[in-house]
C-alpha cells in the first residue's frame, strides 16, 4: 500500500478546520521532479494535463490544468435560440448525450413552465436510465483497464453499450449525439417494437452485471490496487460540492433523483447505495450497486408505460421567448450533478446560458486524493472520478 | 424549506449590519434570489452554512453574469444534511471596468474554487481572498475576457479560396489591417 499509516494520520490532520489540500513536506533526499502528465497521456480520457511535482514515487504537488478542449459553449449558446442549442448539449458530456438534452429541457421547462406528458417522462427515465447504465458499465472498463487489465473487462463493457447504443440509434437516428428531447416532451415516440427490444436488452443487463462482479469485485489484483487509495472525506466532499457517485461513495446520501424527485422519479422504488470508506475502491462499487438500481427502475418504467403524447400540444418550441426571469434546473447526471442556469431577458436568446459541469466540480478535490500516492496509483484515483473533456472545457 | 422573506430576516438578526435585499423573479420557476451586499457577504455566508435550520452546507454552482452597468456572480446553496434548497444569493461589483472586485466564498465552500476562477477568467471579476486566483480555461498571458458582451474576437484570418458573407468581412478587415501594418514598416 503506498500509504504509510503515519502519513495518512499526518494528511488527515494537516486537513482539519480548513479546507485547503495539506501541504506535504518533501523528504529532502533529493531533487522534486516535476511531471506533467498529459495532455496527451493515455490515462487522462483526453486532452487534460496534471502538473505533478514529485518526491521519488510520492506525489508532493498537483496542479489540473484546463482548457485544451474549451470553445466557449456558453457564449455560443448565447448567440442562438433555446432550441438550437438542444443539439450542441449533446456534446457536452458526449457519453451521455440524453442526461444533457434532459437537463437542459428540465431548465427550460422550469424557465417556462411547461407541462411534460407522461409517456415522455417515461420515455425521459427509460433512457436516462440506459445512459447510466452504460456510463458506469464503461467508466469501470476504462478504470480497470488504466490498472493494466488491457482490453477484456472494456470489451465486455462496451459490448452492453452497443447493445444500448443501437436502441439509441433506433430511436434517435443518432447513436451518441442523440438531439432527442424537446421543451415539453420528447421528438419522436418510440414504438411498441422498440419497446420489445428494449424489454428484450434490459433483461440481459443483469446477467452482465453478475459477470461483471463475478470477473472483478474480488479480484486481488483490483483489491490491492484500489482499497485504501484516493480515500475522500465526507465532510471534504460535501464543501467541494463533489456530487454523483463519488459523493455516495463517501457515505453521503444525496440523490437528486430521491431529493428532488423530477420527471416521475417518485413512482419508482429503488434504492441509493452508500459507501463505507470512500477510496476508489468504492466507486467502483457504487457503480456496479448503481447499474444494479437503474436495471429495477428499468423494469418498473418499462411495465408501467402507457400509449400517449410525447410532446405537449401547447409546447412552443421554434421561436421560443420566455418571459424575463430565471431558473436553474438540475437532475442527477451519470457523473454528477448536472445542472443549467437561464436567464431570459425576453428575446429569443438566453441572455445567460450556463451549465453546471459534474465533471469539472468533481475534479476540485483531486489534489487532496492524490497528495502522499505513488504516481501509478493518480492514474487510478483520476480515472475514479469519471469525467469526460466535453463537459470539463465546455 | 424557509421562503426568502424569512431567510432575509434570519441573516438579518444573525449579522447585524447585513445588507440584504429580494430579487423577485416573476417567472414560473419562482426562483427568488437574495442580494448581498459584497461588504457583509462573507459573514452572511458563514453563517448560511453554519445555521442549524438552513445548514446550506453545498454550493452547487457559481456563475458569472455580464450586466450592462454591473458583473454579477451567482451562487446556488443547496442542504445536503436537510436536503432542501436552492437558495441563490448574488452579488455585484460597483461597475465594469476598474471597481470589480468581489469577496470570494471560497474559503466557505470549497466548491467555489475552480468556479470563481472560471469566473474570473471569462469575465474579469477578481475574486479576493481567494487561494489561487488564475485563468481557469483561457491560457496565461490571454488578455481579455471572452464572456462579457462587449468582447471583440481577435483578428484570426485564416486563408479561404472562395470567401463570403462573415468570412468574407473577416478576410477584408484582416488584409486592410495587415496593409496599414506594411505601410507604417516602409515608412519607418
Amino acid at each position: 500500500m503506498s500509504v504509510t499509516q503515519s502519513d495518512s494520520a499526518a494528511i488527515s490532520g494537516k486537513l482539519e478546520g480548513w479546507n485547503r489540500p495539506a501541504a506535504i513536506e518533501p523528504k529532502n533526499e533529493g531533487e522534486l521532479l516535476e511531471v506533467a502528465m498529459g495532455p496527451h497521456h493515455p490515462s487522462t480520457h483526453g486532452v487534460f494535463r496534471m502538473d505533478v511535482a514529485l518526491d521519488g514515487e510520492r506525489v508532493i504537488r498537483l496542479r489540473p490544468v484546463f482548457g485544451y478542449l474549451h470553445r466557449n459553449h456558453e457564449k455560443i449558446a448565447e448567440g442562438q435560440s433555446y432550441l438550437a442549442s438542444m443539439p450542441y448539449t449533446d456534446r457536452l458530456d458526449y457519453i451521455c448525450p440524453i442526461t444533457n438534452n434532459w437537463a437542459y429541457a428540465l431548465a427550460v421547462e422550469k424557465l417556462t413552465g411547461q407541462e411534460v406528458p407522461e409517456r415522455a417522462e417515461y420515455l425521459r427515465v427509460i433512457l436516462g436510465e440506459l445512459t447510466r447504465f452504460q456510463n458506469h458499465a464503461s467508466s469501470i472498463g476504462f478504470l480497470i483497464q488504466e490498472m493494466g487489465a488491457t482490453g477484456t473487462p472494456l470489451m465486455y463493457a462496451f459490448r452492453e453499450r452497443e447493445k444500448i447504443l443501437d436502441l439509441f440509434e433506433e430511436l434517435t437516428g443518432a447513436r451518441m449525439m442523440v438531439n432527442y428531447m424537446r421543451f415539453g416532451g420528447c421528438r419522436v415516440d418510440a414504438s411498441a417494437a422498440w419497446l420489445d427490444r428494449t424489454r428484450k436488452v434490459v433483461s440481459g443487463l443483469a446477467g452482465f452485471v453478475d459477470e461483471f462482479d463475478l470477473l472483478l469485485s474480488t479480484n486481488e489484483i483490483l483489491m490491492a490496487r484500489t482499497q485504501g487509495v484516493g480515500v475522500l472525506r465526507p465532510e471534504l466532499a460535501v464543501n467541494a460540492g463533489v456530487t454523483g457517485p463519488m459523493l455516495r461513495a463517501s457515505g453521503v446520501n444525496y440523490d437528486i433523483r430521491k431529493v428532488d424527485g423530477y420527471g416521475i422519479y417518485n413512482r419508482f422504488n429503488f434504492r441509493v447505495p452508500l459507501g463505507d470508506h470512500g477510496d476508489v475502491y468504492d466507486r467502483y462499487m457504487i457503480r456496479m450497486l448503481e447499474m444494479r438500481e437503474s436495471i429495477v427502475i428499468l423494469e418498473q418504467a418499462l411495465k408501467d408505460i402507457q400509449p400517449g403524447p410525447v410532446m405537449d400540444p401547447k409546447a412552443r418550441i421554434r421561436g421560443l421567448r420566455p418571459k424575463p426571469g430565471e431558473a436553474y434546473g438540475r437532475i442527477e447526471a451519470p457523473k454528477g450533478e448536472l445542472g443549467f442556469y437561464l436567464i431570459s431577458d425576453g428575446g429569443p436568446n438566453p441572455y445567460r446560458y450556463r451549465v453546471r459541469p459534474p465533471s469539472l466540480i468533481n475534479l476540485t478535490v483531486l489534489e487532496d486524493m492524490c497528495l502522499g500516492v505513488n504516481v501509478a496509483d493518480v492514474v487510478l484515483i483520476f480515472g475514479s472520478v469519471d469525467i469526460v473533456l466535453g463537459e470539463v472545457d465546455r | 424549506m424557509n421562503t426568502v422573506e424569512e431567510i432575509k430576516s434570519a441573516i438579518e438578526a444573525a449579522v447585524p449590519d447585513a445588507v440584504v435585499e429580494i430579487a423577485p423573479n416573476p417567472n414560473p420557476s419562482l426562483q427568488h434570489s437574495l442580494r448581498i451586499a459584497p461588504e457583509c457577504a462573507l459573514a452572511v455566508a458563514k453563517f448560511l452554512r453554519d445555521d442549524e435550520e438552513l445548514k446550506l452546507d453545498y454550493l452547487s454552482n457559481v456563475t458569472g453574469v455580464d450586466w450592462p452597468e454591473s458583473l454579477e456572480a451567482v451562487y446556488h446553496l443547496y442542504s445536503v444534511e436537510k436536503k432542501h434548497g436552492p437558495v441563490i444569493i448574488r452579488m455585484h461589483t460597483v461597475n465594469r471596468t476598474d471597481q470589480v472586485e468581489l469577496p470570494s466564498l471560497t474559503p466557505i465552500w470549497r466548491s467555489a474554487e475552480f468556479q470563481e476562477r472560471e469566473i474570473f477568467d471569462l469575465y474579469g471579476i477578481v475574486f479576493t481572498g481567494h487561494p489561487d486566483l488564475r485563468r481557469l480555461l483561457m491560457w496565461e498571458g490571454f488578455k481579455d475576457h471572452p464572456m462579457r458582451r462587449d468582447y471583440v474576437e481577435p483578428d484570426d484570418f485564416e486563408y479561404e479560396p472562395t470567401p463570403h458573407d462573415e468570412v468574407l468581412k473577416r478576410a477584408q478587415a484582416h488584409q486592410a489591417v495587415v496593409a496599414g501594418e506594411q505601410e507604417s514598416e516602409g515608412g519607418a
